[in-house]
């Protein structure tokens, strides 16, 4: 989350919960919605590495809140994220790990292993279904998020069809 | 719908079901001994690697295959023995059929695609005309009535090839593929309508590749080798409880 963090700070300096909105307005429910918690360690981190600068406002009725400013470090970070190729789909699949070496501890066999796996990847897609169905139709950032999702579980899906084809 | 509690007669039940092609003289199982029921509303999905038996399966449940050996009972009756025009005549009462290239008539417009099955099934043209315009309005096509299928893009296409196979109100569709030629877009438009006209209680067993299909039904099947290597029921806080969050209009479907 740290380098998601620094993007929206480089468009404006912002306090805490001004980026978590911002971070589920843009993503919609599919973003794996963080926590104000999780948001404000992240900040107080990238702060001791120098990324941001935070400054106190003073506010009437409440604690100081803290506005966070991208510093030139953390901007050189952002462009570094922006300008390297990003990581492409996992090659060691833990699920495919535990489908060839459970079997030879025989605590398990083949068959039982894919078929469960196969239920838990179509619940996955039933809940993703849902979540497009439940997502504002103007949200083409959201609803493309789903759709790499769905096409995401699709590949695993066609992917365990084959180890099913080849090992059980 | 909501009243019948008593045991319900399966829309679809199948013993031992068998297909054996002959190939060159070496029969080659295609299905090996499949029990199948399908219950009254239930959306079924047959998955599984190609060559494993799902088109077969779903052909023999319409009658579009004979079985080798085995039964097939729709509704309460024995079909298997039938003769190929009685199939015929049943199929036009109670089955609509979806397939993944939509088979519409290519020199008839989409209205008269729509109208054929009633008509063939003995509607007046009055009824199959206020039907046809009724599906088609449900299925957003009412201003592509007049236009020619090759007129329209494969999303559309299929939503046709839908209001065709529910023009008659079917107790059963069938669909192989519905979306195995439709792009992600199409497939959605296709999926939000089989979403609705099975929230409304249409029975479906339906062979897909399609995940997000998959994700829809109630019941997932897996085909390996012919026979059923795994039946998974996908919601278990059964129909229409578990569709509460959903919400938007929908469409008057009668199927």
């Amino acid at each position: 989350m740290r380098l998601h963090l620094l993007a929206l700070l480089k468009k404006e300096p912002a306090h805490g919960y001004e980026l978590k909105q911002a971070l589920e307005q843009t993503f919609g429910e599919a973003y794996p919605s963080p926590n104000i918690g999780q948001i404000y360690v992240t900040l107080s981190r990238l702060e001791k590495d120098g990324m941001v600068r935070a400054v106190d406002v003073e506010q009437s009725n409440r604690p100081n809140k803290k506005v966070y400013y991208l510093t030139a470090k953390g901007s050189e970070a952002l462009e570094e994220w922006v300008d390297s190729p990003t990581e492409g789909p996992r090659v060691r699949d833990e699920f495919f790990m535990k489908l060839i070496l459970a079997p030879m501890t025989g605590i398990a066999d083949r068959m039982m292993l894919i078929n469960r796996q196969r239920r838990h990847y179509l619940s996955l897609m039933r809940d993703l279904n849902r979540l497009a169905d439940n997502t504002d139709p103007a949200n083409r950032v959201a609803h493309l998020l789903i759709e790499g999702a769905m096409l995401h579980l699709q590949a695993d899906l066609d992917w365990l069809e084959r180890c099913q084809e080849d090992l059980a | 719908m909501e009243g019948a509690v008593t045991p319900m007669t399966p829309v679809v039940r199948t013993v031992n079901l068998e297909k054996i092609y002959q190939n060159g003289g070496v029969p080659v199982p295609a299905v090996r001994g499949v029990d199948l029921r399908v219950e009254e509303g239930e959306f079924v999905a047959i998955m599984g690697p190609s060559g494993s038996g799902k088109s077969t399966l779903v052909h023999m449940l319409g009658g579009l295959d004979t079985r080798t050996n085995g039964e097939i009972w729709l509704d309460g009756k024995r079909v298997d023995t039938l003769s190929e025009s009685a199939w015929a005549v049943l199929r036009r009462e109670k089955i609509g059929f979806v397939f993944q290239f939509f088979n519409l008539v290519a020199n008839m417009t989409v209205a008269d695609n729509v109208e054929l099955p009633a008509l063939l099934a003995g509607a007046s043209a009055a009824q199959a005309r206020a039907r046809r315009e009724e599906l088609l309005d449900a299925l957003g096509l009412t201003d592509r009535a007049d236009a020619a299928p090759g007129h329209l893009s494969g999303g559309e296409q299929q939503r046709v090839a839908l209001a065709r196979a529910l023009a008659n109100q079917p107790r059963l569709l069938l669909a192989d593929e519905p979306t195995g030629n439709l792009d992600s877009r199409n497939t959605r438009d296709v999926l939000r309508l089989l979403g609705r006209v099975h929230a409304k209680g249409q029975t479906i067993a339906m062979v897909t590749h399609d995940a997000r299909v998959a994700g829809m039904a109630d019941r997932v099947i897996n085909l390996l080798d012919g026979q059923i290597v795994d039946d998974a029921d996908m919601a278990p806080a059964r129909r229409r409880t578990g569709r509460s969050g959903t919400t938007g209009d929908v469409i008057e479907l009668r199927g």
